[in-house]
């Protein structure tokens, strides 16, 4: 979706503020949003994909006035109610009106450090042929899907060359809206910066892009 | 995306109570394991970080054959020393040089190499970066105290998909004689996302 999220190359949001001896978390609330996302996620009921495109799918102005965890909130509790772990009325409510699916094992302590650990990634085990070789020049099409997509605006339509096959992956635009994995080669494509931005410095922005996001130039 | 640099007093107030709301719910529902949940903040706040990745750069600097497997096959040249798992899954290592300087953003949200940086820094996932990173890197560079030369060439990363880039900073001269372990010590988080040059002073 061509929403808040998809920031490269947008001006106003002034200089890049560094802080000194960050902490890793500036509230307590932040640690507590951060595991309850991770943990509820190991349930299963969702995948990252769905987690991206509930945090970044909503009006613009809400998504750039929302803090970072404060995203992961309210993709989360969205999240949790559409997939069936809570009902409206408990979210609304704050309170426990039935009991979970049996089903249901939320992980234990030990469980959650080998899940952490055994985290298998996106790369799929399928020989589904490339489309694309090292080298080779492409155009990233000039779509503008609605739906999630990870297809940065900035690229579209533009002319780059292939510079890393990374191999057979997950595709993010229906793994996130549940049709299916769809498993293809995503590639680094390399944008020089006078493409981009016509600009002819000696610069250039890699973006992993798939098979599906690619045609021939 | 805004306001993370500040601390505002009220919104802090109305996100504790959102957070707890829910977090009462889902224990209550056993949706949860309450020690699970420490784990997961013991974990990312205190035993994942940046010196990982210092790790990982040190041996590739004093181990030629290890930087070799570096950049072929980062992911299992890093799972080597132990690093491995959640948004790590697959990692791309890339050295800077002479005439390359590489950095990293995410634009389309905060994907980062969690087992080698930790979780990452709120410049990172802030709009000011993810915005120009990709259309003025050595504007952002030199606004963060790197100034390069026009003939070096900068590649930035957008990580948009899950391969996660660390950045093999260039060794300092003046470290030739130094050991693994000195070198770990003055490989920051920032050189590794590829935003600092490593100075010497830090390390004595």
């Amino acid at each position: 979706m061509n929403g808040g999220q998809d920031l490269g190359g947008v001006h106003g949001f002034g200089p890049v503020l560094r802080e000194g001896d960050e902490p890793v978390f500036h509230s307590p609330w932040e640690r507590r949003a951060f595991a309850l996302t991770l943990a509820l996620g190991m349930l299963g009921r969702w995948n990252i994909d769905m987690s991206r495109d509930y945090r970044e799918n909503r009006d613009p102005v809400d998504y750039l006035s929302s803090t970072y965890y404060e995203l992961w909130l309210k993709g989360l509790e969205r999240l949790a109610a559409d997939r069936g772990l809570i009902s409206e009325q408990e979210l609304r409510s704050g309170r426990g009106l039935s009991s979970r699916d049996p089903a249901i094992k939320p992980p234990d302590a030990a469980r959650v450090r080998e899940l952490l650990v055994s985290s298998r990634g996106a790369k799929v085990n399928e020989p589904v042929a490339a489309r694309f070789a090292p080298d080779q020049r492409v155009r990233v099409k000039n779509r503008h899907p609605a739906t999630h997509t990870r297809m940065p605006r900035y690229c579209r339509g533009k002319t780059g060359a292939i510079a890393i096959d990374h191999g057979v992956y997950v595709f993010p635009d229906t793994h996130a809206l549940g049709l299916g994995p769809k498993p293809q080669h995503c590639y680094s494509v390399r944008f020089t910066a006078l493409e981009l931005w016509g600009e002819p410095r000696r610069d250039a922005v890699y973006v992993d892009l798939w098979d599906d996001y690619l045609e021939k130039e | 995306m805004t306001h993370d640099h500040r601390h505002d007093h009220d919104h802090d107030e109305e996100m504790s109570l959102r957070v707890a709301a829910l977090e009462r719910l889902l224990i209550e529902k056993e949706l949860v394991d309450p020690a699970a949940l420490d784990e997961l903040i013991d974990t990312y706040e205190h035993r994942v970080g940046p010196r990982n990745g210092a790790q990982v750069v040190a041996k590739a600097w004093t181990d030629p054959e290890y930087m070799a497997w570096l950049l072929r096959d980062a992911t299992a040249a890093i799972a080597s020393l132990g690093y491995a798992g959640r948004q790590g899954e697959h990692m791309v290592a890339l050295e800077n040089t002479p005439a390359v300087h590489n950095m990293v953003v995410c634009t389309l949200c905060s994907c980062y190499p969690w087992p080698v940086l930790g979780l990452p820094p709120v410049w990172y996932k802030s709009a000011p970066y993810r915005s120009r990173s990709v259309a003025d890197p050595r504007g952002v560079l030199k606004e963060l105290g790197v100034e390069l030369s026009g003939d070096v060439e900068v590649r930035v990363w957008d990580s948009t998909a899950e391969l996660r880039y660390l950045v093999i900073p260039r060794r300092p001269p003046g470290t030739e004689r130094w050991s693994e372990e000195q070198l770990a010590k003055i490989v920051t988080r920032d050189a590794m996302i590829g935003v600092a040059r490593l100075q010497l002073e830090r390390a004595k």
